[in-house]
């Protein structure tokens, strides 16, 4: 942070993503409150309700109705914004297609929880990284600031004509949504600099009728799937130049798609996404302290993934350990996979999987110390092909 | 030159003066004219717009581009007077 353009605060990580959706003056919010979401949804209706922020906000019985509002409101033409998290992601999960597939611009926050069952309310990443084929842009979080930050990039990328595709950010629930953080509040009228009115390419209109939502025959819904893919691949440049025009406008120094710790000339690079990456940093110190050749590697951006980023930040380790709060059933961490397609076909690291933290429980600086010295052994090694479990309470699992 | 697809496959109204759904057709309604009696029902329960009356009260006939089969029409005709014909190439 190098020049302040705005106030510092400190406040909650859900009203931080509260305050810059304010900025970037929405027409309709719709949402179903669901923990750990509900505090972003509350401060927003807040602000709706003081006057501070003149938006539609449209409370619904579900969110399957709130997806699909700010799906109708969008067409209309409007600025549209909603959040959720787990079973009401889930529960939105045919809207986010047809959002993605019909080229909306929505922005939507996820607060990272676990999914049922069995339930559970803690932090996870299973949920958004389940809907990572829908088509929408997926940018992770580490902090308050950062979550508060990307807001207004979200909106600008996704409602560039070029694009014209919804984005997700996600921020993990309870560590970041009810944790109290200092930061920057960007300057309201800096952000209406950076993101202009939104103008529509097309929209419902009376007077120029269009039909949002026709039925594509075989002869044309290959193509129109091509065509989907081509924008969300071809978002990432738009994105990276978002980025760039965002720091300059607010003295930030973000990397848009990865953030490179210490990883330079690291033999063993852990990778991971969102608040995690805090206490990887702790280790990595602690690690180097004693001499070790670790970093960390933040995955920023996950959708579309940054394959030529992720091979220049990680080609000359030897180890990559991938350490996740989701998994694949049945194969491994998402984001291993994803990795380990990234280098298929080319020379890098040997890619393992740690599944961490289900379901809120904690993953500490010793346990990623731990990880990372196990992973140094596996140099030059094949991978296995069962994913490693961080801290598995092997004495209370029964026998097969 | 073909024309070019939309992003969002966001369309103009009235597609279907271009896409005629009569192709999804597997059986084609025949309507003999000689047992027709001119009561309309067919054209009060045909679920696509598709039979409209013939002037001069001759009776009633088919729009086969948007026709998709269904078969109402056949089924519900107090005369008779429609033939489920398959449809061949």
């Amino acid at each position: 942070m190098s020049k302040v353009t705005g106030k510092k605060v400190v406040i909650e990580g859900s009203l931080a993503v509260a305050e810059a959706v304010k900025y970037c003056r929405p027409n309709v919010i719709s949402a179903y409150p669901i923990t750990p979401q509900t505090h972003i949804v509350e401060d927003l209706a807040q602000m709706v309700a003081d006057g501070e922020l003149k938006a539609e906000f449209v409370n619904t019985e579900s969110e399957f109705a709130a997806a699909s509002v700010v799906f109708g409101a969008s067409t209309a033409g409007a600025r549209t914004y909603t959040a959720t998290t787990s079973q009401g992601l889930f529960l939105m999960f045919e809207v986010l297609y047809n959002i993605a597939g019909s080229r909306l611009p929505i922005v939507l926050t996820c607060a990272n929880r676990a999914v049922s069952a069995p339930i559970s309310i803690w932090n996870d990443q299973q949920d958004s990284l389940a809907v990572r084929d829908a088509g929408w842009i997926q940018v992770f979080c580490e902090d308050a600031q950062e979550i508060h930050d990307f807001q207004p990039i979200a909106f600008k990328v996704a409602e560039d004509p070029k694009v014209r595709l919804p984005f997700m950010t996600m921020l993990d629930g309870f560590v970041n949504t009810h944790t109290y953080e200092q930061l920057e509040l960007m300057d309201p009228a800096l952000v209406d600099q950076y993101l202009p009115t939104y103008k529509p390419v097309v929209r419902l209109d009376p007077a120029h009728p269009m039909t949002f939502g026709a039925l594509a025959m075989p002869d044309v819904y290959h193509e129109i799937r091509y065509m989907l893919n081509r924008a969300l691949m071809g978002s990432a440049p738009i994105y990276a130049k978002a980025v760039k025009e965002f720091n300059e406008t607010f003295g930030r120094d973000y990397t848009p798609f990865l953030e490179e710790y210490r990883s330079e000339d690291a033999d063993v690079i852990m990778m991971s996404m969102g608040s995690l990456c805090g206490t990887i940093k702790d280790a990595v110190d602690e690690l180097r302290k004693e001499g070790l050749k670790v970093g960390l590697v933040k995955l920023r951006m996950h959708r579309p993934l940054p394959k030529a980023a992720i091979r220049k930040a990680m080609d000359r380790a030897s180890v990559v350990a991938v350490v996740e709060k989701d998994i694949s059933l049945g194969l491994e961490g998402i984001i291993a996979t994803d990795v380990r397609a990234t280098f298929a076909g080319h020379d890098g690291p040997n890619v393992l999987s740690y599944i961490a933290g289900l379901g809120g429980r904690d993953v500490t600086v010793p346990h990623l110390k731990a990880i990372m010295k196990e992973a140094a052994t596996w140099k030059g090694k094949e991978s296995p092909d069962e994913p490693f479990w961080v801290g598995l309470k092997r004495d209370i699992i029964p026998e097969v | 030159m073909a024309e070019k697809l939309t992003d969002g496959a966001v369309v103009k109204p009235a597609s279907t003066h271009v896409n005629k759904t009569g192709a999804w057709r597997s059986m084609r309604p025949v309507v003999d004219l000689e047992k027709c009696v001119k009561c309309y029902i067919c054209i009060d329960l045909c679920p696509e717009g598709a039979i409209s009356a013939l002037p001069e009260k001759r009776g009633v006939q088919v729009d086969y581009d948007y026709c998709k089969g269904c078969g109402i029409c056949s089924s519900e005709c107090p005369q008779k007077a429609y033939t489920m014909v398959p449809e061949e190439k």
